[in-house]
């Protein structure tokens, strides 16, 4: 079964992190050596990817057309889905990349009775809308670590998440959301036929990553068993950031194991699937205006092929041409 | 021949449930019916391509030449290199699965690798494992797996069982486009001598006598004679149409189809009356006497040298601008690959509708306007005298083309010609047109009777959708703006739901379009009487439909 190395490799890591933190304690391989490195590879890393996505060259205009053109002038055009200009373009790409337009157009076809029928199939865009958006706000409200005082917009990003006013710690809607959604995710991954047939252990090994960086995450906060000091964690994380690392003593090996997932992840990012992130800004097929009739695209690598002259093409068929009367260039 | 033995009730026998055992274990099995043989050796040594051979995919050994693996790996990497689109489509995919259920092929054959991620994992499980440091380590952990002779009969199988209709990619998150994909694994598999002969043979009749039949000039010239005298017929006016004519303003370049198939050949009709009835000052050409580039479906190179004959000829006659008849793929090269490929058309002038003066703005570069946005704009300028009942006898619907859908945007112009020309017109179900057209299931070079059952298959969804208005609304024409389609949408028809015909847009305009001096017994291009005018010809109308 699929996925099941996935979930051995992640046990593998779960372990490793256990054993560094808890049992050998080696508190500044595991809170400042390993972030530091993991970091490094993934802003290397993806520069790398993108740099070398963006040196081979974009040689044709190829957008994939969801709506009208601009032609006639009374015809009504769609410069979401057709652009034809830049601004077209620009919108394009923030429907696609804040709200996953293409992804809403989803449907879910059935054959019955040798009918085929469609229906809207809106969970897969849920789902993943959810888990990306969750996932974006926590990641800016961890940014209460990392800047001193804390950046400005962080206190109200907490409190329209805590709106629910739950618990104490106030329960964050998102983590809730990110947690369920990321279980959609697998449980559509394994439950459906062909998602399953067609998923790597690549396609498993990061939703397992990522649940589990979550959970931590939750236990740390929610669960007085898990407690970990906050204030250690700040000093060690501004301690990151401004290149004067400190390990403070006393910092619960649960938040060892939760930085190392995520350097983990941030190590692994570069090479994975997971540079779609940056992927979908260079795709040609939506970053491009369509209108490649009234503006000459170029391209760098063009060269001179063997064509089939008419003056060829005359000569092989000429005494044809003269009997039916064709006009000629030579008589 | 196979759709005599086939029966529409064996192929819905379907079941879109992938099997237990991993696709990388599975091997293609070519069954007849389901693939296309293999390019004639001649016609592929005409073009110069490399390993011209005698060979056929069912055979076992492929005669693969000694290093082919290293040249298919080279020829991965220089495309790597060429094609941004490729080199992020093999990276970024998540396998969300959006994709799976929206190509045709899938919903009709139910073969697991018809999902076009599949389709494209079949490349990128060749890419991991050969160009990725987390192939090269993990191996099959990172889904990589080793090109061998068996992987690329699979390629062989799967992308020549694509259509490169691009419905896939309007659905895809990232936009990843399996036509794209589908034609550099194309490019790939001809660096060692793996082409059908529905492409190869096509492309070097092109090459040679100018459209993909393989007719000579005389025989063009005939073509355009026999559809002058049969226009005479049916309207009683003898219309003048020319062939490389220097000095025309206009150079009209249509699919080869129009001249010499049916039903391309009532809007060929169409198109010579309606230019007849407004004066357009034009010339038809033998030497580019096809618009269809069957390169787009064998390789950039071969696309370019076929489509460099439309501007040189163009040059050479001295023309102002290029008008393009009703075609699907044709209209994809003119519209995104023309320009850049054999232009700049500076030798042209921006295109003006001499009977407008319409400026066609959207193609003030390419100078080549569409011949649905030139009609559209005589008909909203009042210029035609058109007279819709004359097309009583047909109840429409339209089915968009893939290229001219997805990789033009031409939607609302072909529309609004027929809504313009007829009185009974009536969309398929909003799934199955516009952007989300189904395609016909035989284009980018598998329309070939030895593909037979394949293609039925993947018609499917289109000729359901058919099927629903025909139940629903009683039509019985399907009218559509791209030469494939009418070859291949007629067969499909005539398997899935054989009530109904096929037919040009253009067909419409010149049965609707009332004439200067035309006969007061004119029938429609068909020969067939308006209906309520002449009922004593009712027995030609049979006489057509037997055809």
């Amino acid at each position: 079964m699929r996925g099941l190395y996935s979930l051995f490799l992640l046990l593998f890591l779960i372990c490793l992190a256990f054993i560094g933190a808890y049992v050998l304690e080696f508190h500044l391989l595991m809170g400042v050596i390993i972030p530091y490195f993991a970091f490094a590879v993934f802003a290397v890393g993806i520069i790398y990817r993108v740099i070398k996505w963006a040196r081979s060259p974009v040689p044709f205009r190829i957008p994939t057309t969801c709506g009208q053109q601009k032609s006639l002038s009374w015809i009504k055009t769609d410069n979401l889905e057709s652009p034809y200009n830049i601004f077209g373009v620009i919108g394009r790409m923030l429907l696609e990349i804040l709200v996953f337009r293409s992804l809403f157009r989803n449907t879910k076809s059935e054959l019955k009775d040798g009918k085929l029928v469609y229906g809207q199939n809106i969970w897969l865009w849920l789902s993943g809308l959810a888990f990306h958006w969750t996932f974006l706000i926590i990641v800016l409200r961890h940014l209460r670590f990392f800047t001193e005082p804390v950046i400005f917009f962080v206190p109200y990003i907490q409190n329209l998440d805590g709106l629910l006013e739950i618990g104490l710690p106030v329960l964050y809607i998102t983590d809730v959301i990110f947690l369920v959604a990321i279980g959609y995710l697998f449980l559509r991954r394994v439950a459906i036929a062909q998602v399953r047939y067609i998923s790597l252990e690549s396609d498993y090994f990061p939703l397992f990553l990522i649940f589990t960086i979550g959970l931590t995450g939750v236990l740390m906060r929610y669960f007085t068993a898990f407690k970990v000091n906050i204030i250690d964690i700040k000093t060690l994380a501004m301690g990151l950031v401004n290149f004067n690392p400190v390990v403070p003593a006393g910092i619960g090996w649960l938040f060892y194991l939760h930085l190392f997932l995520v350097s983990t992840l941030l190590f692994y990012f570069p090479m994975s699937k997971l540079m779609h992130m940056g992927g979908v800004f260079l795709s040609p097929t939506r970053n491009l205006v369509n209108n490649s009739r009234a503006r000459r695209h170029i391209n760098p690598w063009d060269y001179p092929v063997k064509v089939h002259t008419y003056q060829e093409y005359e000569d092989e068929f000429r005494e044809l041409m003269r009997e039916a009367g064709m006009p000629l260039e030579k008589e | 021949m196979a759709e005599d033995k086939l029966k529409p009730q064996e192929l819905l026998d379907l079941n879109h449930k992938p099997p237990a055992k991993n696709w990388m274990d599975t091997l293609p099995v070519f069954r007849r019916g389901t693939f296309n043989y293999a390019a004639v050796e001649k016609n592929a040594a005409y073009l110069g391509l490399p390993y011209p051979r005698k060979w056929q995919p069912m055979d076992e050994d492929w005669q693969l030449p000694e290093n082919w693996k290293e040249i298919i790996l080279n020829g991965f990497k220089e495309r790597l290199d060429k094609y941004r689109s490729l080199r992020i489509f093999m990276d970024i995919c998540v396998r969300c699965g959006a994709c799976a259920d929206k190509c045709h092929y899938f919903l009709g054959s139910g073969d697991p690798k018809n999902m076009p991620v599949l389709r494209a994992e079949l490349l990128r499980s060749v890419y991991r494992n050969d160009f990725t440091t987390a192939g090269k380590i993990m191996g099959r952990f990172a889904g990589a797996r080793e090109l061998t002779v068996d992987v690329l009969k699979e390629w062989f199988y799967y992308f020549f069982q694509c259509t490169e209709c691009r419905r896939c990619s309007i659905f895809c998150p990232y936009g990843i486009d399996t036509a794209e994909i589908t034609m550099m694994a194309r490019e790939l598999l001809n660096l060692v001598g793996l082409n059908i002969d529905w492409i190869v043979t096509p492309a070097a009749n092109c090459f040679r006598t100018g459209n993909h039949l393989g007719i000579q000039p005389h025989g063009f010239q005939d073509s355009v004679d026999f559809a002058v005298d049969d226009l005479a017929d049916i309207t009683g006016i003898k219309i003048d149409a020319p062939v490389n004519r220097k000095g025309a303003e206009i150079l009209f370049v249509v699919p080869s189809a129009d001249y010499f198939a049916d039903p391309h050949y009532y809007g060929f009709l169409g198109y010579m009356a309606l230019f007849h009835e407004i004066g357009l000052d034009y010339t038809f050409s033998s030497y580019a006497s096809e618009g269809g580039n069957f390169g787009l479906f064998h390789s950039t190179e071969t696309m370019k040298r076929l489509n460099a004959k439309i501007y040189a000829e163009a040059k050479r006659l001295g023309v102002k601008w290029i008008l393009g008849g009703e075609c699907g793929h044709m209209w994809r090269v003119l519209h995104q690959y023309m320009d850049t490929m054999n232009g700049p058309a500076d030798f042209l002038e921006e295109p003006v509708s001499p009977i407008t003066g319409t400026k066609f703005d959207n193609t003030k570069s390419t100078k080549m306007v569409h011949i649905c946005e030139f009609t559209a704009d005589l008909i909203k300028n009042g210029k035609l005298n058109l007279d819709k009942s004359r097309n009583d006898q047909w109840r429409v619907t339209f089915h968009d083309s893939c290229n001219p859908a997805r990789a033009m945007g031409l939607i609302e112009e072909p529309r609004y010609v027929i809504r313009n020309t007829c009185n009974n017109f009536f969309e398929m179900p909003e799934n199955t047109i516009r952007e989300q057209t189904f395609c016909c299931g035989s284009g980018a070079g598998l329309g070939t009777d030895e593909n037979f059952e394949m293609r039925m298959r993947g018609g499917l969804p289109r000729a359901n959708a058919v099927k629903y208005v025909h139940e629903k609304h009683d039509v019985n024409l399907l009218t559509c703006i791209c030469a494939i389609d009418k070859a291949t949408l007629t067969p499909l028809m005539e398997f899935w739901v054989p009530e109904v015909s096929v037919g040009a847009v253009h067909e419409l305009v010149g049965n609707a379009l009332i004439m200067k001096g035309e006969k007061p017994d004119r029938t429609d291009l068909r020969g067939q009487a308006f209906v309520g005018r002449k009922p004593q010809k009712q027995e030609k109308v049979e006489e057509v439909k037997n055809v």
